[in-house]
Formats: C-alpha cells, structure tokens, sequence
C-alpha cells in the first residue's frame, strides 16, 4: 500500500508541476496577478508531494518491502538500517527521486524566501523550476519508477547494495552533490526569467548571486566527498581519476566558479550581462549534461548505473528542449550590444574576466576529453580512451596561471587601478610567499620544485590576501565588524583554493608507497614510520566476514596507532571489499590496504602508503564550500524589501 | 546584425554536440573489437580442467561454438552461468576457458552450478588469453565452424545479449554451413 501512496503523490506532483510551468508564466505574459500568485503555493505544494513520495519509497527500504522492484535489487535484510536508507539513492530510480526531491526542495526555497522579489520576477523564476521538474518528474515516472512491484513472485530478501555504498561518506556524498547540481537550476531560472522580462540589470545578479553561491558550495562539498570516499574506499589511495561521471560533477563547478565570479562584475559595475546569463545556462547545462552521460550509458564509467537506452533518449530530448530552448531565448532577447561601463586594464573586472576565460577554457578541456571517445567512435574514428595524462597536462597549467592574478584580485579596485599601487601593495606578500617557497619544502622529503611552485603559488594568493584583510580591518581587531560575510566569504574560499593547490602538489610529489608480501610478525619501514604486522584475524561484521590485518605503526619507536584494514566478504553478493586502514594526521596519512593472501605460511600482499599533506586538498573544499554559504548571510541580499504588497511591486515592476 | 548573429555561436556548437550525443546513444562504448575477428582462433596446447588429457585447437574445432572465458572469481561469471547453462540445453556448444583460475576451485564451481560445456580449457596462467586479447572475464567468442573467431561480446551472456546479439550471427554461421 505504501509504495502506491508514493506513485500516487509522484503523479499529484508532476500534475503540480505542469499547472507551476503553465499558469504563472501565463500570467507573468499577461499580466494576470492571480495566476502568477499561484506560483509559490504550487512550489511548496510540488515539495511535499515529492517529500512523501520520497519518505514512502524510504519507508519501503527500511522495512524490506522486497516485492519492490528497487528494494529487491538494491537492499537485504542484513543491511544495517542507516545503509538501507542510503540504499534509496544507491540505485537509479531512486537516486532519480532525490534530484526531484532536491529540485522541489529549491523550488519551494526560491518561492519561500524571496519576499522581496517582484511578483513578476518570481512567478517566471519558479515557472522555469516548474518545467525542469516537469522534465525530471515524468523522467522518473515513465522511465523509472521506483515504485514498480515484482509480482506475484516476491523475492525471499535483497540482492543487497552494493558493498562500495555501503559507507558513511556515500550516505551525504550523492545528497551534497544533487544539492549543488540542481541548485544551479535557481541560478538558470533567475537567467531565463531575465531573459523573458528583458531586463539584465544589477538586481537579477543580486537576487540570483546567493543562490548561486550556495549551490556552488554544495557542490564543492559533494565533490569534496565523492574524492574522500574514493581514496579510502577503493583501496588504492587514489584520489581523482579524471572518470567521465567525476568530470561530470567538476564541469558544472568550473563553470559554476566562473559564474560567481562573473555574478559579482555583473552586480557591482552592470558589466558583462550577457556572459553572465550565458554562463548561469551553461553552468545548468553541464549538470543536465552529467545526468545524461551517468545514466544513459553513452561513456564506460565506474559509476554508471544500469543504463537503457530509452532513459538516455528522454534525457537528452529533455535536454535538448531546455538547453537549446534557452539558447534559442539567449540568442534572440540578450542584449548584443556591450555595455556603456568602461574599465582600464588594470582594474579588478580585468582580472574577473581572466578568472572566467581560465575557468571556461578548464570546462571546455575537460568536456572535450570527456567526449573525445564518444566523437571519435561517432565519427567512425576507432575506440579511444582518455585518461589522466591528458588532463593532467591541460588541467595543472591552467590553474597555475589563474594563481598569479588570485594574488591581485582580492585587493584590485573596479575601474582604474594602477600598476605602481600593485606594485606597493604586494611587495611583502610576494617576498614572504618567495621565503615560504625557499624553506617549506625543506620539511618534505627533499627539496621538490614542485612543491616549491605550489607553496609559492598558495603563498602569493594568502599573503596578498592577508594585505588585503589588514589593510581593511585597519589594523584593529575591532576593525573586523567592518568585514562583510561577502568578504569573509571570498577569504575562505581563496584559503581553500590554495590548501587545494598545496595539498594535491604536495600529496602528488611526495607520497611514498610500498606493494609487498607480508606475513605477521614481519615488520617493515616506510619514510620513517615502522609498520609491524602483529596477526590477521577473522572477524564478523552484521553483513560480512572478513578477514583483518593488524598492525602497530612505530615512530622513533613509540607507538603511535594500531590500525587493522580489511578484506571482507559480503555474504548477499558475495563480493570482495578491500576496506582501508588509515591513521589521518593534519601533515600526513598512513594508509594500510590488504592484497590476496599469498601461499600457505598466512603472508599477505599488503600495500603501505606514506601520503603527506593529503587531507590539505579535502580541507581546501571545505573552506571553499563555507566560504560559499558565508556569501549568503550578507544583508545587501536581504535589503531592498518593498515595502508595498506583492501585487503593487509586481506591476511596478512590470511598468 | 552581425552582434546578434554572434549570439547564436552557443546554440549552434550545442547543436553540433546534440548530434553527437544521439549518435553516442546507439553506441556501445563498452563494445570492444576483437582484433581476431574473421581471423583463426589461436592456436594452443592446454589440459582440460581437473584432467591430465590435454586439449588442442582441433579438439575443440569442427562445429560453430561459443568460448566462454570465465573464473571462479569473476563475480559476474556466477551471475551468466545459469544463461550458458540454459543455453547448453538448448543445444548450443559452448566451450569454456577457465582463465587463471585453480582447477579445484573451478570443478567445486561446476560440480555446485552445474557444467555447460563440452569441455573446459584450463588457462591456468592466460596465455590463450592472452592470444586472444581477453580484457577480463566474463568475455565469450563466436568461433565458425572453420575455427575462424566471428564476435567477441565482453559482459555477462544474457537473454538479451544472446537473442539480439550473437544468435543472429550464431544461426546464420550454422545456416551458412547447411547450405
């Protein structure tokens, strides 16, 4: 009965959604205040429907409702509860509802907490949402229903999910994610419902910078993630793999980076409008994208869900309706002509402008090698694969050129500014990155040029940064209530950028690690670190057995931690896990996986990593993505409400 | 009006990868040729599993068959077995390398599942793999009559696999051969 409750309220809410695409649009055309006033009580309304087809879909997990198709193939009754909930979104279908889920979530956000729009403005805002839920809700219903039944034969249990899923990281990595995937759709719909009202001015870039902000550092967490749970979960210490369905989330935040940064021209100085929009389009485009390529099967991916070729069809008619209808609306209504607002060349929009054209050409260079074999074999070229060499080559120089004008940007004025002040300003920060870059890596492994580029880079960007924050705060603690969120915002986010810059340079260049055959009792030594293989024990988990290495790291002869990794056995499916031991520090990781078991005296093919400065890349994400939410707490996004009633600022508006 | 026409660059380039990708739709990439194809299967000289009769090229040629390369520790093999079982009583010869695996392991396997081939070639260390250009197991060949290698399908033999893919070449190999 439950899973039909579910049905039935993903019917009611793409009915919902069809009325939201419809009738506030209509009456954003003609005027017609009631019909555009319907549009936020239909946002909510899409919300809770989703919100209970969602909860009954969890429901059905949680209790091993196993004459459901998804929770046949994707849970067992010996999965610990909290991995059966996040088996909902560990399968196609269901993972389809949580973007819908999501979707509604942004919707009902938008309409929500957006008194101070225009009635005009917020009925096309949500009226563009309500078609993108359109598309997805009917995506999940004729294609992929998750509720769909297997009768009368019912499964005895589950099939189990997959044992890779079954983690905490994997629990919030995909949730984070669609959170920034789909929260870029709010920023396309500001653009769109500008494009409609032809009106591209400071206030579209103020209403739609917060949201844009905070979708931006959801999804710079779910990356974030999705790179944690990869390097302690797949057993080898890899972090990023340039994988098709990876690119697929990094494209939307490349341009999403670009998009911010172009957002904040576009509501100080009334520049670059029309790339602005262009951008907002984009950023949604490659998240439409990414679900293509993910569920339609067209790239070979260690993500893919099981893919059919219809689903890859829908989407891509749907994609096609939305992203060339958008750039038909683009092409025939953004203002062609540039704007009247000049600037010199040394001046802060300069450097925006560099910021995007770095981060436009990084999308396009990732999306080109990402759809490289799929040209190719289109075009009849042969099978290719592109793998990390290329876009390590395209990708590494780039971001080094963006660091050099990051130093500059936080503390370059809009219009006019002079070389000789840059030149003041950042004498100290330069030298003091250049001491940085002479003596940190003396504490690695040997000096590493590498690292020194890397340190210098970061070094520049902080301490300019630093210059910037002193000069602003006037040198007084109390100075810093002078600080907008805004501001601490872009401080976080550039530290984050350059722990991510140190931290992969420096993980890359100096990790050390050891495959060798292992038998207990044996103890080996890696950069320092005494690795003492005490015994292998079996062990009993609620759904697996395994078998676990334990080890006792020494330093200096001192004890400093025991860590037992894993080879386990999942009994549902009988897969094989390799589950990671790893001792995490702020200045290095010691890293333990477990190979095969090697001849009959008990030794193991064990792998030992010495990975320094690792976590430096995950806690860069995470500033960036604090620095994204902080963004949203200024109050200039909360000012400008009118104080008239919706209808009279809406006609306002419109006149 | 030149500016306006710039306007439209988007749209056309995401045109050009619209075509692109719907052409991708009908694509497999996971489809991998076989530089074998309409060339001889290898030759080689292995034991059949779990025996000390050693097979050759020409113990296995003669009929249309299918090679399966399997392992007990591929996971999706388990997954295919009872479709190449089905299959087997169907009438279809199936051959199977067993690829670097241990004969026990692989005799406990099909003593418990049950044994589709008509004889299994024990590929302890992959060298017939190796000829072959296997890229992991499960993989399954087509082989003529002539001993000539006609597909290569990489993935678990299905219904779905079998009727839409292999079959029409599988029954247009016997037919070619009657007439």
């Amino acid at each position: 009965m439950i899973p039909e409750i579910g049905h039935f309220a993903l019917i009611i809410s793409l009915a919902l959604a069809l009325v939201l695409a419809v009738v506030p649009a209509w009456g954003a055309w003609r005027r017609n205040v009631p019909a555009m006033a319907l549009a936020p009580g239909l946002a909510v309304g899409m919300l809770v429907l989703v919100a209970i087809s969602f909860t009954c879909l969890s429901v059905a997990f949680l209790q091993d409702d196993f004459s459901v198709a998804v929770v046949a193939n994707n849970s067992n009754s010996l999965l610990p509860p909290i991995y059966k909930f996040s088996a909902v979104w560990g399968n196609h279908e269901g993972s389809l509802l949580l973007w819908a889920l999501i979707l509604c979530l942004w919707t009902a956000a938008v309409a929500v907490l957006s008194p101070q729009l225009p009635l005009l403005v917020l009925s096309r805002v949500l009226s563009v949402m309500g078609v993108i839920a359109v598309g997805f809700l009917s995506f999940a219903l004729l294609t992929s229903n998750p509720f769909a039944r297997l009768l009368p034969s019912i499964p005895v249990d589950g099939n189990d999910l997959n044992p890779l899923l079954q983690d905490p990281g994997l629990i919030i990595h995909p949730p984070l994610l669609y959170m920034g995937y789909v929260g870029f759709s709010v920023a396309f719909a500001f653009a769109i419902a500008a494009l409609l009202g032809g009106r591209l001015d400071a206030s579209w870039a103020r209403w739609s910078r917060p949201w844009t902000n905070v979708a931006w550092a959801f999804l710079s967490l779910g990356i974030m993630l999705g790179s944690w749970w990869a390097y302690y979960e797949l057993g080898w210490g890899g972090w990023w793999f340039w994988d098709p369905v990876e690119n697929a989330s990094f494209m939307p935040w490349l341009a999403g980076t670009a998009l911010v940064h172009s957002l904040a021209a576009t509501e100080k100085r009334g520049l670059f409008k029309s790339w602005t929009v262009l951008l907002a389009i984009f950023a949604f485009s490659l998240s439409l994208l990414g679900t293509f390529m993910v569920r339609s099967g067209v790239l070979t991916s260690v993500h893919a869900f099981a893919t059919d070729p219809a689903r890859g069809m829908f989407i891509l008619v749907f994609l096609a309706i939305v992203v060339g209808g958008s750039l038909t609306l683009y092409a025939l209504r953004a203002p062609a002509v540039s704007s009247r607002v000049s600037f010199a060349w040394l001046s802060r929009e300069s450097l925006i402008l560099l910021n995007n054209v770095v981060f436009l050409v990084s999308t396009l260079t990732v999306l080109f090698g990402t759809l490289f074999p799929l040209m190719m074999d289109a075009l009849g070229q042969g099978k290719y694969s592109v793998g990390p060499p290329y876009f390590n080559a395209v990708f590494v120089p780039l971001m080094a050129l963006l660091a050099p004008f990051m130093g500059i940007g936080p503390l370059s004025r809009w219009k006019r500014d002079s070389g000789q002040r840059w030149k003041a300003e950042l004498l100290i920060p330069g030298v003091a990155a250049i001491v940085c870059a002479l003596t940190l890596p003396l504490f690695g492994q040997g000096y590493n040029l590498w690292v020194a580029l890397a340190v210098l880079l970061a070094g520049w960007v902080v301490f300019g940064m630093a210059k910037d924050f002193w000069f602003r705060i006037g040198g007084k603690a109390g100075g810093l209530r002078r600080l907008t969120p805004s501001y601490w915002g872009m401080v976080l986010a550039h530290m984050g950028f350059a722990a991510c810059v140190v931290g992969v340079v420096a993980t890359s260049q100096y990790s050390i690690e050891h495959d060798l055959k292992m038998a207990p009792g044996e103890t080996e030594t890696l950069a320092g670190y005494e690795f003492r293989f005490v015994e292998v024990a079996a062990v009993r988990g609620p759904n697996f057995v395994a078998d676990e290495a334990r080890f006792e790291v020494f330093e200096d002869g001192k004890k400093i931690a025991a860590l037992a990794p894993q080879k386990r056995r999942y009994l549902a499916s009988g897969s094989m896990m390799t589950e990671a031991a790893i001792d995490p520090g702020l200045f290095r990781d010691l890293y333990i996986a477990m190979g095969e078991p090697i001849g009959e005296q008990g030794a193991w093919a064990i792998r030992l990593h010495y990975k320094p400065m690792v976590r430096w890349m995950w806690l860069g994400a995470i500033l960036m993505g604090f620095g994204g939410f902080t963004t949203a707490f200024d109050k200039r996004y909360r000012r400008h409400r009118s104080g008239a009633p919706a209808k009279a600022a809406g006609v306002q508006y419109a006149s | 009006m030149p500016a306006r026409l710039k306007l439209f660059m988007p749209l056309i380039l995401f045109i050009i990868l619209a075509v692109f990708l719907v052409r991708g739709l009908s694509l497999d990439p996971k489809e991998l040729p076989s530089a074998l194809i309409d060339k001889p299967f290898p030759e080689f000289s292995l034991s059949a599993l779990g025996s000390s009769e050693v097979l050759d090229k020409a113990a296995v040629s003669g009929e249309v068959a299918l090679f399966n390369v399997w392992a007990t520790w591929c996971i999706s093999c388990r997954a295919e077995h009872p479709y190449l079982t089905e299959l087997a009583k169907r009438g279809v010869a199936i051959y199977g390398i067993n690829y670097k695996d241990e004969d026990a392991a692989a005799l406990a396997w099909l003593d418990e599942l049950g044994d589709p081939y008509l004889a299994s070639i024990a590929d302890h260390d992959g060298t017939l793999g190796l000829d072959l250009g296997v890229y992991g197991a499960p993989e399954t060949y087509l082989v003529d009559a002539n001993g000539l290698v006609r597909y290569r399908h990489v993935g678990v033999v299905n219904e779905r696999v079998w009727s839409n893919v292999l079959q029409p070449i599988y029954e247009q190999l016997k037919n070619g051969k009657a007439n």
